[in-house]
């Protein structure tokens, strides 16, 4: 894991390593300069010679502007490798998902993928921060200030040595019980303000059933006990401090006294006071850099779920890779499904897909029909190869789909998707999608094509308009059309339409349809539609039902043979205004 | 406007915002904020006195160092030592206390901060939500709150006692030498200064971090849902392409934003050792040349003046850091607190109304007798302040709109002149483009704006005089994006009414026809929902908002039909629930489909705001206008 990430430092390298370097210099300053001030201190105490105080503070100034330097240029590099190393990461993880097919998309959820492109991404880059920062700084300071003390205090520096397993024993102790407890916590945190962002969403809801007060008391009831779990595990973190300052107290009260009496005893000869003064600061320090020390263990550890979230998504395999000598062209839009079984999960138990066999001549316009869930979604997304079969072979123009280049293929399959997003940006930016050369001209008749170009015109900024975030200021049908005139520009071979007119009124509909005859003649059409009157007309319509082509035949053979077309046929006629349409 | 003249006015800004932070903390916790205040003061008090003795006994050690007498001082250094151990754990327990009741206050307090937001909020009119991003009000709860627990868990305690010590250190030293202090606050100023543009900078850059990774998250989320039109596209190169970009901008944001708040610690600390230097250097200087002190003691200037102010200077300029370090938490915070403040001064919907909605008896005679009882007879209870007497109207749906005016921003009219009769039990279908004005009506019948002229008359009641709440009891409404909430299947359906019985709930999910679909869900009614019903299809979603309504028993219904694909099946069996709620009720539909108008009693049809036909089915077919070119596709709806 720590490998795969290490990779994304890269062009950082320098600024890692470096930084690390410079606190050394950092560390070393710091150390030497009470031991200078002390004998600064001295100096004054015994006699005050000006010039040997100017000596001591030329020295401890340069020294100081030293320090300066290497904490400010470590403080700096340091901000660059952490952020440099977020920024890699968030590379690599988006890198990593657009190579994702659309198994390995619906393995993760889109909350989820955002999740850890987000939070996680930082969690791990303040960790990160503090390791390139702390890890090197305090075991060193540890090192130095212990160092330090032995030469100053001879054995009483062990005083402090034995206190530090006490002391690492209670911080150890203080994490593990709330650590846990955090964790635990985050999830009910996580869940209040998802009720809050329910609210948030559904407040005509609330309003219109008049539930404010029934919403005020179940928020009160789940913030109260967020509370409640949060104040424990603060209050258990929060003995940190006092455990510290119990230890480094002890500490001080013992050398004080043992010193004290070595001292006098020694006259000064092992020990002098200003040793002396100058050992109780490295004491502290050692203890500081203890502190120090623990709180990375938490911060590490409180990281590694984010670390480990990440690096699934880094080692996430695409399910589909490209063939060795993959083949660039599609010949024609002809395809061929032979004896094809599909599972969307080798483990799932049902086939999504079964014994479908099928051959469409290029140019053909096939209809597919059936009830929700009955894999018509399925069977089309096997063309372009969103999906590989479990068994069987897809043909696109005579060739296994699994021998072509990917974007070779794609780039001639044309599919508008059942749930179809538009991307914030102009009409023209989400248009360029399908051809990023089009020019204004190409862009107009596509629209034409796709019944878009008409309310288009009704816009005040025309193809200039603003798309927002998931299409949301345009209307359903409106989407849909758009969405089509995307896929046109790509002048494919074949073109896929899955239920890509349900928000378009039939007469409309009629007219898209009557278009892609026109534009696109040598087309494969293959069209998912719950309207009989948008493939009535195809050469072939299949009726599926549980993942299999349980009829097949034109408009005229179903409705002879089957009674379920026929009925459906008969309500939508019935109940939709399509017979005074065509009356 | 200059920079200059920005700088003094933004700070008076903070302060004001952090005033009102303060003033919430004692208002929740008048006792405890206090004394968690006092404590801090107590134990930065006490955490300095040890140093004092301390001091003490070194001196005592010197001098006995030459005699080389351990017994005899040990009756002088023990004792001494003792004292200081006994403020030691003085100062650790007064330091155990405050951790305590901090983690306790600081936790209530953003508890109470959260609920008197989300009540808050609960009581906004619905136009609070309809202007803004909900994204943009969620950060509220998370990033805002967030830096208050900043503010108040580390920044303030830390400031508090930080200036305390800095305060006293300061008149100890006047006490000691006025002239030495004043190369101290020299250098003071100098951190200050240097607080001033690098904290300032990493500010600056913190709050414009804020703003990247709420624009990389935007997109993230953006590309993430549209990652399979992605792939279809072959588009995975460009959208790698625009990510870099709103990449590299978060990431020279958070570079310099680390940058100046990693770089303000060291350098501060050597400031500080730089101020030590000059320190003894003056001092060395002033005791050589024997000048004359100045101070509060009136002492001359020895070396037992000049040694302990060293120590003084490094505590004192260690707490002015200290405050220093905190200024990132402090803009951040006022920052948050500035947009949480706002949501909390937001006025909540007003509710003059005194009309209220009361369960009645009929008597024999047909008078109309209020009782505590449910009786399934609703009345209007209006008291008339004019002759002091109360009236009972029984409660039967009867809708009227009159000349209704409306804007959502003054000066551009949404809708114009609208007139509509609904008549117990008659049902009322809108017909018309997307911004037609449509949805804005429903809007107006619960209240959830209120119109700007003309009159809206509920069984003869005008609806400004009912109370808000009973008011929109008696509507009940089937949105198009249905909205449910965590909880179980049951609990979903019996929001419409909490009071129902779950055999009431059961018959109104039978009555829709949800029942059939429910039964298949592993856990049948109590099956837990989340994210808004993800994993029911669109079709189920709505046959439970349409149980929902039912349960409600409303007498007055307003529906926007859906229009998303669901198939043919689905759809009559979604429709097939619709009809059998609408039955005996007032219904306001607004159609999508035409197919489901034809049997209204009335149909508008609207545009621009305006009605611009108005009749049944028939009559319109008969009017060859606009409905009819609807009707037979010449025109299209959207």
């Amino acid at each position: 894991m720590i490998k795969r990430l290490a990779r994304c430092i890269r062009d950082y390298k320098k600024e890692t390593i470096l930084t690390p370097l410079l606190i050394i210099g950092e560390v070393l300053m710091e150390c030497i300069i009470p031991f200078l001030t002390a004998k600064l201190v001295n100096e004054i105490k015994g006699g005050c010679d000006l010039k040997i105080i100017v000596r001591y503070g030329l020295i401890l100034v340069a020294m100081a502007v030293a320090s300066l330097f290497f904490g400010a240029a470590a403080g700096s590099t340091c901000a660059k490798a952490s952020t440099g190393f977020a920024k890699n990461i968030r590379h690599d993880l988006f890198h990593s998902i657009q190579g994702f097919s659309f198994e390995n998309i619906d393995k993760f959820s889109t909350s989820s993928l955002v999740t850890r492109m987000t939070t996680d991404v930082s969690n791990v880059q303040l960790a990160f921060m503090m390791i390139i920062r702390l890890a090197i700084r305090c075991p060193l300071m540890f090192i130095f200030s212990i160092t330090m003390a032995f030469i100053m205090g001879g054995k009483l520096a062990l005083m402090f040595v034995l206190v530090i397993p006490i002391l690492a024993f209670a911080l150890i102790l203080i994490g593990r019980l709330a650590l846990p407890m955090f964790r635990r916590i985050f999830k009910k945190y996580d869940a209040m303000n998802e009720s809050v962002e329910e609210n948030i969403r559904g407040m005509r809801v609330v309003k219109a059933f008049v539930r404010e007060d029934y919403e005020k008391n179940k928020f009160l009831s789940t913030s109260e006990d967020v509370r409640k779990n949060f104040t424990k595990a603060e209050r258990i973190i929060a003995l940190n401090q006092p455990v510290m300052q119990l230890c480094l107290y002890l500490n001080m009260v013992i050398v004080m006294i043992f010193g004290s009496k070595m001292i006098i005893e020694s006259q000064g000869t092992s020990l002098n006071v200003g040793e002396f003064s100058t050992m109780l600061t490295y004491g502290f320090q050692i203890l500081m850099s203890l502190m120090m020390i623990s709180m990375i263990y938490v911060m590490v550890t409180m990281s590694i779920e984010s670390a480990k979230r990440i690096v699934e998504v880094l080692d996430e395999k695409s399910t589909l890779t490209n063939p060795e000598n993959p083949v660039m062209e599609v010949r024609d839009g002809s395809v061929s499904f032979c004896d094809v079984q599909f599972k969307y999960a080798s483990r799932a138990e049902r086939f999504a897909l079964q014994d479908v066999n099928l051959e469409i001549a290029s140019g053909q316009t096939i209809g597919i029909m059936g009830v929700t869930g009955s894999s018509k979604s399925t069977l089309v997304q096997l063309i372009p190869r969103l999906y590989d079969v479990t068994t069987g072979s897809v043909r696109v123009g005579g060739v296994d789909v699994r021998d072509y280049d990917m974007e070779v293929l794609r780039n001639e399959v044309a599919m508008v998707l059942q749930k179809n997003e538009l991307f914030s940006g102009t009409i023209r930016d989400n248009l360029r999608w399908g051809n990023p050369n089009a020019t204004d001209e190409d862009m107009e008749y596509v629209c034409k094509l796709a019944q878009a170009d008409e309310f288009i015109r009704t816009f005040p900024d025309g193809y200039d308009t603003w798309i927002e975030q998931g299409g949301t200021n345009v209307s359903g049908g409106q989407r849909q059309r758009l969405c089509i005139a995307r896929a046109l520009l790509k002048k494919p071979k074949i073109l896929i339409l899955d239920d890509s007119t349900s928000a378009v009124d039939t007469r409309t509909d009629a007219k898209i349809q009557a278009g892609l005859k026109t534009y696109l003649p040598e087309a494969t059409k293959i069209i998912i539609a719950q309207r009989i009157s948008s493939v009535r007309h195809a050469d072939l319509i299949l009726l599926m039902d549980g993942g299999r082509i349980v009829a097949r035949g034109t408009h005229e053979e179903l409705y002879a043979t089957r009674p379920d077309y026929r009925e459906t046929y008969e309500i939508q006629n019935h109940t939709s205004e399509e017979g005074g349409a065509q009356a | 406007m200059s920079q200059n003249a920005k700088g003094p006015k933004k700070a008076k800004g903070t302060l004001k915002l952090l005033g009102r932070v303060l003033r919430y903390l004692f208002r929740f916790y008048p006792v405890m904020t206090p004394l968690v205040m006092l404590c801090i003061l107590f134990s930065a008090v006490v955490s300095a006195i040890p140093a004092v003795f301390m001091q003490q006994v070194l001196e005592e050690v010197s001098l006995f160092m030459e005699t080389g007498d351990w017994t005899a001082a040990k009756d002088v250094i023990l004792p001494k030592t003792f004292l200081l151990a006994s403020f030691y754990i003085l100062s650790i327990l007064s330091n155990v206390t405050y951790t305590q009741m901090a983690a306790v206050v600081t936790q209530g307090f953003l508890h109470k901060l959260r609920v008197k937001m989300f009540t808050g909020m609960e009581d906004l009119p619905i136009s609070y939500f309809d202007q803004r991003r909900h994204g943009d009000i969620m950060s509220l709860y998370t990033n805002d709150v967030d830096a208050l627990r900043q503010l108040i868990g580390n920044a303030l305690p830390t400031i508090l006692s930080a200036i305390t010590v800095s305060l006293t250190v300061f008149i100890v030293m006047l006490y000691f030498s006025v002239w030495m202090t004043l190369v101290v606050v020299v250098g003071v100023i100098g951190v200050l200064v240097v607080t001033k543009v690098v904290g300032g900078r990493s500010a600056r850059f913190f709050i414009r971090q804020q703003k990247s990774i709420g624009k990389a998250e935007g997109f993230v989320q953006e590309m993430m849902n549209g990652q399979k039109v992605i792939k279809v596209f072959c588009h995975e190169e460009k959208s790698e392409a625009d990510y870099e970009k709103v990449n590299d901008e978060l990431y020279q944001d958070s570079y310099q934003a680390n940058r100046f708040a990693n770089m303000l610690m060291p350098i501060l600390g050597n400031i500080r050792n730089i101020l030590y230097v000059f320190v003894a250097f003056f001092g060395g200087l002033f005791l050589v040349t024997n000048a004359e002190n100045a101070s509060l003691s009136g002492l001359a200037f020895g070396i037992d003046i000049v040694v302990p102010f060293l120590n003084m200077t490094q505590q004192f300029t260690g707490n002015i850091s200290q405050v220093s370090g905190q200024i990132n938490s402090i803009v951040m915070a006022a920052a948050g607190a500035a947009r949480i403040f706002s949501l909390l001064d937001e006025q909540p919907e007003t509710d003059d109304g005194y009309v209220k909605l009361v369960n009645v008896r009929k008597e024999a005679d047909g008078t109309l007798v209020e009782c505590e009882e449910h009786t399934g007879n609703w009345a209007w209870k209006h008291p008339h302040s004019a002759d002091g007497t109360i009236t009972y109207e029984e409660l039967r749906g009867d809708v009227r709109l009159t000349d209704v005016d409306f804007s959502y921003v003054p000066g551009k009219p949404v809708l114009r002149d609208i007139t509509v009769y609904a008549k117990p039990g008659q049902k009322v279908a809108f017909v018309g483009a997307t911004g037609a004005g449509k949805t804005t009506i429903t809007n107006l019948i619960n209240r959830f704006y209120d119109i700007e002229d003309g009159k809206i008359r509920y069984d003869g009641i005008n609806i400004n005089k009912i109370k808000r709440d009973d008011l929109r009891r008696s509507i009940g409404i089937v949105l198009q994006d249905t909205n449910l909430f965590t909880g179980t299947v049951l609990e979903n359906i019996r929001y419409g009414r909490l009071e129902a019985t779950d055999e009431e709930c059961y018959a109104a999910a039978r009555l829709t026809g949800a029942e059939d679909f429910i039964l298949r869900l592993p856990d049948g009614y109590a099956t837990q929902l989340t994210g808004n019903g993800a994993n029911l299809s669109q079709g189920q979603r709505q046959l439970l908002a349409i149980s929902r309504a039912a349960v409600a028993d409303p007498p007055v219904l307003i529906m926007d039909e859906a229009t998303s694909s669901i198939d043919t099946r689905t759809e009559i069996i979604v429709s097939r629930g619709m009809d059998s709620l609408m039955e005996g009720r007032t219904v306001f539909v607004i159609a999508h489909r035409l197919s489901t108008v034809q049997n209204a009693d009335v149909i508008m049809v609207m545009d621009h705001g305006q009605i611009i036909e108005r009749g049944t089915h028939d009559d319109l077919i008969a009017q060859h206008g606009v409905y009819y070119q609807l009707y037979t596709g010449a025109f299209e709806l959207e």
